[in-house]
C-alpha cells in the first residue's frame, strides 16, 4: 500500500516557478566549501561519509572472502590483520560515529526546533574540516601501510611491539575525534538556546531529545580516548612505559580509559538511530508516540547508564571479581531504557494505522535486528557466558546486529524518510523497499551464522580455520549474506542519485508528517523558515493532522 | 580558539541587520539569545576539558597509589618555589582577568586594555618560570627517553631504600604530558587574548557588546584551575614528611 493511494495524502501541489531554496540559492566550489548553512554542510558529510562506507565496506569484503574457504588462501596473516583493523576503524570512527548526528542530525535539529541554524555555523564549518583532515589521514595511513593493532589500539601490543604507523591513525583519531566533540557542543548549545517560541522541552521531537543525549556523550567521551591516544603516541615515541608492564605500566588502564569513551561510543551510533526510527514509526503508525517522556528520559538514561558499564569488555582481561559482578549488574541495567524503547514503540504500532512504505520498513528491520542485538548483549553481560563467548564470532555478531542492524537501518530510514525534504524530490518507492528487503534479507544471512560460529568456538580475528573445517558451510552462508547485503547498499545509492535528477518534485510535507521540518518548503530556504515559528501544538499531533481527512470520508447514514 | 569563532563581528548576512548591534548574528533572535548561547558554548567546551584533564589525572592517581614512594622521590627533585611562584602569578592574573570583564562591562577602555596586557604579561611569567623547570629536568637527565637518569635517589621517609628509576620515569612522563598539555593551553590562552587586545584597542566592546571578554576569561579560569590541581599532586607529594 503506498501513500498515494492513500486517504491522508494531500493533492500534490502544482508545479510552481523556481523557487529559491538552500540548494540553488549559490552555485559553485566555494559556495559549498566555505558554506555556513547546517544544511549544506550535513550533505558536505553525506557525501564524506558515504565515501569512508565504501572504504570500510571494502575491507569487509576481503574479510568475507578470505573467511570463504579455511585456509588462509587470499592473503596472509599480517595484511588479513591489517585488513580487520582498518575496517573497524574506517566504520566506527569515520562513518559510524559521524553516520546519523553529522548528516541527519546537522540538517534537522535546527529544523526541527525551529532555528535558522546551529548556533555556531563556523564551528560546524570547522568540524567538518576536521573530519577531513582525520580522513585523511587515516587514508594515508591505509595507503601507507595501515595499522593491525584491531580498532582497540590494546596496549603493550600498540605501544612496545607493532611496528605499523601507529601515530598517524592515533592522530586521525584524535582529530575526527575533535569534530565529533564540536558537533556534540553545537547541538547542546543549539537545543538550549535556539528553540521557536512555544517549542517546550516536552514538545521536542525525540529525535531532538536522542540527539541531546548523544551530544552529552560525544562531550564527556570523546576527550578521555583523545588523551589516551596521545599517552599511547606519547609512550610510542618516547618509550614512557605508561601502559607497558615491562616498564612498570598497566596495559588494563589503557583497557579503562579507552572503553571509557568506546562502550557509551557504542551509544552514539545506536541513539540517534532510535531518534530517527521513534519519529518514522509515530508518522507510519499515525498515532502520537505511546509514552513520550518515558522515551525521552530513557535517551538519557542510557547516555548516564551508558558511561557506567565500560569495563564488561575487560571480565576476562584481569579485573576482580567484584567489579566484574557490578560491572555485570549496570551492563543490564542498561538494557531497562533500551527496552523502555522497544515497548514503547511497540505499543505505538498497537491499533496504528500501519503504512509499509521504504522509512517504515527499516524501522521495522531496525526493530527486529536491534531487539536480537540487545538481547545478545544480555548473554555477554552474564559473566559465565562472557567468559565462554569472549574473543568469538558471537561477539561479533553481537556488535553488528547494533552497529549495522541498528544503526544503519536508522540511518537508511532516516535518509529515505527525510529525502524529499533534503533534495525536495521523491525517491522511487518501489525500488526503495526492495532495497530495504534485500538489506534486511542480506543482514541476516551475514551476521546470524556468526552467532553460530562463535557459540560453537570460532575465534574472531582467525584469517584461516582449517584445523576446524566443520565452520565453512555457516562461513559460506555469511559471504553469501555479505554479497546480498552489498547490493542492498549500493541499490540506494543509486536510485538516489537518480531521483535528484529525475524524481517527481516533492511537496512540503509528501508523508502528512507532525513536526516543524514539515512546515517549510522542500528543499527549505536558507534561513529555513520563511517566517519564525511559533508552536503552538504538542509533538506527534497525528490525531490532529489527520482529523479533516476523517471528516471528510462519506458515511452512510 | 573555538571560542573566537563563535563571536566574531563582520558576519556575510550582516546587510539585513543595519538596524541591529553589527555584531549581532543573523541567526539569533536578539543579543541576549547570542550572548547566552556563546557563554552556554564555553561553559559546554570547558566540560569537555575537564573530561580532556580527567584521563591524565586518573592515570596519574592510579600510579601514584601503585609507587608512592617513587613518585614522592621523583616529585622532591623538581622545584617546589617555582611551582609555588607560578601558582600565585595565575592567581594574580585571575585578577587581572576579572578587571578586564569589569572594565568591558562599564566601559573603561584603559582599564580594559591595561588588565589584558598584564594578564598576558603573568601568562608569559608563568611560561618562562615553567621553561626555566623544563631545562632543569633537561640538565638533571631526569626527562624520560634514552638519557634519562634517576639513580640512587633515597624515597623520603624510608632510609636505605631507593626509588626504582623505571618508576619515577613514569611520574616525569606523566609530569611532561600533563604540565605540557597546560601550557599548551596556556599558549592558546596567549593567542585569545591577543586577539581580544586588538578589539579591545579598536574599541570593539561595548557594556552591550563584550561577550568575548567574558568567555575568554572563562577559558582563563579554566586554566589556572587546572593548573591549581596540578601544583598540589606534583609538587607536594610527601611534603608532610
Amino acid at each position: 500500500m503506498s501513500m498515494a493511494a492513500n486517504p491522508i495524502t494531500q493533492p500534490p501541489i502544482p508545479p510552481v516557478a523556481e523557487r529559491e531554496d538552500y540548494l540553488n540559492k549559490e552555485y559553485g566550489i566555494w559556495s559549498w566549501l566555505l558554506t555556513t548553512d547546517h544544511k549544506r554542510i550535513a550533505l558536505l558529510y553525506l557525501l564524506s561519509i558515504t565515501f569512508f562506507f565504501f572504504i570500510g565496506g571494502f575491507f569487509a569484503l576481503l574479510i568475507r572472502l578470505e573467511l570463504l574457504t579455511p585456509v588462509g588462501d587470499l592473503v596472509q596473516a599480517d595484511s588479513y590483520n591489517k585488513i580487520f583493523t582498518m575496517h573497524g576503524m574506517v566504520m566506527v570512527f569515520f562513518f559510524l560515529i559521524p553516520s546519523i548526528p553529522a548528516v541527519l542530525g546537522n540538517f534537522l535539529v535546527p529544523l526541527m526546533i525551529g532555528a535558522k541554524d546551529l548556533a555556531f555555523p563556523r564551528i560546524n564549518l570547522l568540524s567538518w574540516y576536521l573530519y577531513i583532515i582525520g580522513g585523511a589521514l587515516m587514508m594515508h595511513c591505509m595507503l601507507t601501510g595501515g595499522v593491525d593493532t584491531g580498532w582497540t589500539f590494546y596496549a603493550p601490543f600498540s605501544t612496545s611491539f607493532t611496528n605499523t604507523n601507529i601515530v598517524e591513525a592515533g592522530l586521525a583519531i584524535f582529530v575526527a575525534g575533535f569534530s565529533s566533540i564540536l558537533t556534540g557542543l553545537n547541538f547542546v548549545v543549539t537545543i538550549h538556546r535556539m528553540r521557536a517560541p512555544g517549542m517546550t522541552w516536552s514538545r521536542l521531537p525525540l529525535f531532538i531529545w536522542a540527539h541531546y543525549a548523544t551530544s552529552i556523550i560525544q562531550l564527556l567521551g570523546t576527550p578521555v580516548i583523545a588523551v589516551t591516544i596521545v599517552l599511547v603516541a606519547a609512550e610510542r615515541a618516547l618509550h614512557l612505559g605508561i601502559f607497558d608492564p615491562k616498564l612498570g605500566g598497566d596495559p588494563l588502564l589503557f583497557q579503562h580509559l579507552f572503553w571509557f569513551y568506546s562502550h557509551p561510543a557504542v551509544y552514539i551510533m545506536i541513539l540517534p538511530s532510535m531518534g530517527v526510527v521513534t519519529e518514522i514509526i509515530a508518522c507510519f503508525s499515525r498515532k502520537r508516540i505511546f509514552g513520550y517522556h518515558f522515551v525521552a528520559f530513557s535517551s538519557i538514561a542510557i547516555a548516564v547508564f551508558g558511561f557506567l558499564v565500560w569495563a564488561h569488555h575487560m571480565f576476562v582481561a584481569g579485573i576482580s571479581v567484584y567489579s566484574a559482578l557490578i560491572f555485570s549488574f549496570l551492563s543490564y541495567a542498561v538494557a531497562l531504557p533500551s527496552a523502555i524503547k522497544v515497548f514503547n514503540w511497540t505499543a505505538t504500532l498497537y491499533k496504528g494505522s500501519i503504512h509499509y512504505d521504504a522509512p517504515m520498513l527499516y524501522a521495522f528491520g531496525f526493530l527486529g535486528l536491534f531487539t536480537i542485538g540487545g538481547l545478545t548483549g544480555l548473554f555477554l553481560s552474564a559473566l559465565g557466558i562472557d567468559v565462554h563467548v569472549t574473543d568469538t564470532y558471537f561477539v561479533v555478531a553481537h556488535f553488528h546486529y547494533i552497529m549495522v542492524g541498528g544503526a544503519v537501518m536508522g540511518y537508511l530510514g532516516g535518509i529515505h524518510f527525510w529525502w524529499p525534504k533534503i533534495s525536495g524530490r521523491l525517491y522511487p518507492e518501489g525500488w526503495a523497499r526492495l532495497a530495504a528487503l534485500i538489506v534486511f534479507i542480506g543482514f541476516n544471512l551475514t551476521f546470524f551464522p556468526q552467532f553460530l560460529l562463535g557459540y560453537m568456538g570460532m575465534p574472531r580475528r582467525y584469517y584461516d580455520y582449517s584445523h576446524m573445517p566443520e565452520f565453512q558451510v555457516l562461513n559460506v552462508m555469511s559471504t553469501a549474506g555479505a554479497t546480498i547485503l552489498g547490493v542492498g547498499y549500493l541499490l540506494p545509492m543509486v536510485y538516489l542519485l537518480w531521483s535528484m535528477r529525475y524524481g517527481k518534485p516533492a511537496s512540503d510535507n509528501p508523508w502528512n508528517a507532525a513536526g516543524l521540518e514539515w512546515k517549510t518548503t522542500s528543499p527549505p530556504p536558507t534561513f529555513n523558515f520563511e517566517e519564525e515559528p511559533v508552536v503552538t501544538w504538542e509533538a506527534y499531533n497525528y490525531e490532529e493532522l489527520d482529523a479533516p481527512q476523517k471528516q471528510e470520508v462519506p458515511v452512510a447514514r | 580558539m573555538h571560542d573566537s569563532s563563535t563571536t566574531a563581528v563582520h558576519e556575510h548576512h550582516g546587510e539585513a541587520h543595519v538596524a541591529h548591534n553589527p555584531a549581532l548574528l543573523h541567526h539569533f533572535a536578539e543579543e541576549q539569545q547570542q550572548r547566552n548561547a556563546a557563554s552556554l558554548g564555553m561553559w559546554v567546551f570547558l566540560a569537555t576539558e575537564v573530561m580532556f584533564f580527567g584521563g591524565l589525572f586518573c592515570a596519574y592517581l592510579v600510579y601514584r597509589r601503585w609507587y608512592f614512594g617513587d613518585f614522592a622521590a621523583a616529585s622532591k627533585s623538581i622545584n617546589m618555589a617555582m611551582g609555588a611562584t607560578n601558582t600565585a602569578v595565575l592567581i594574580c592574573s585571575s585578577l587581572t582577568v576579572v578587571l578586564a570583564v569589569w572594565a568591558a562591562q562599564t566601559a573603561r577602555r584603559t582599564l580594559l586594555i591595561v588588565s589584558l596586557i598584564l594578564t598576558m604579561l603573568l601568562g608569559m611569567v608563568f611560561l618562562g618560570i615553567k621553561g626555566i623547570e623544563y631545562r632543569d629536568k633537561f640538565v638533571e637527565h631526569h626527562v624520560p627517553g634514552a638519557s634519562f637518569s634517576f639513580e640512587n635517589e633515597p624515597i623520603p621517609g624510608h632510609p636505605g631504600e631507593y626509588a626504582n628509576p623505571r618508576h619515577a620515569q613514569m611520574f616525569f612522563s606523566l609530569y611532561f604530558v600533563m604540565t605540557g598539555l597546560h601550557a599548551l593551553h596556556m599558549i592558546i590562552g596567549l593567542g585569545i587574548f591577543t586577539w581580544l587586545l586588538i578589539m579591545a584597542w579598536k574599541g570593539r566592546f561595548s557594556p552591550e557588546w563584550h561577550t568575548p571578554v567574558e568567555i575568554g576569561g572563562l577559558y582563563w579560569h579554566f586554566v589556572d584551575i587546572v593548573w591549581i590541581y596540578l601544583f598540589p599532586l606534583l609538587y607536594l607529594i610527601d611534603r608532610h614528611a
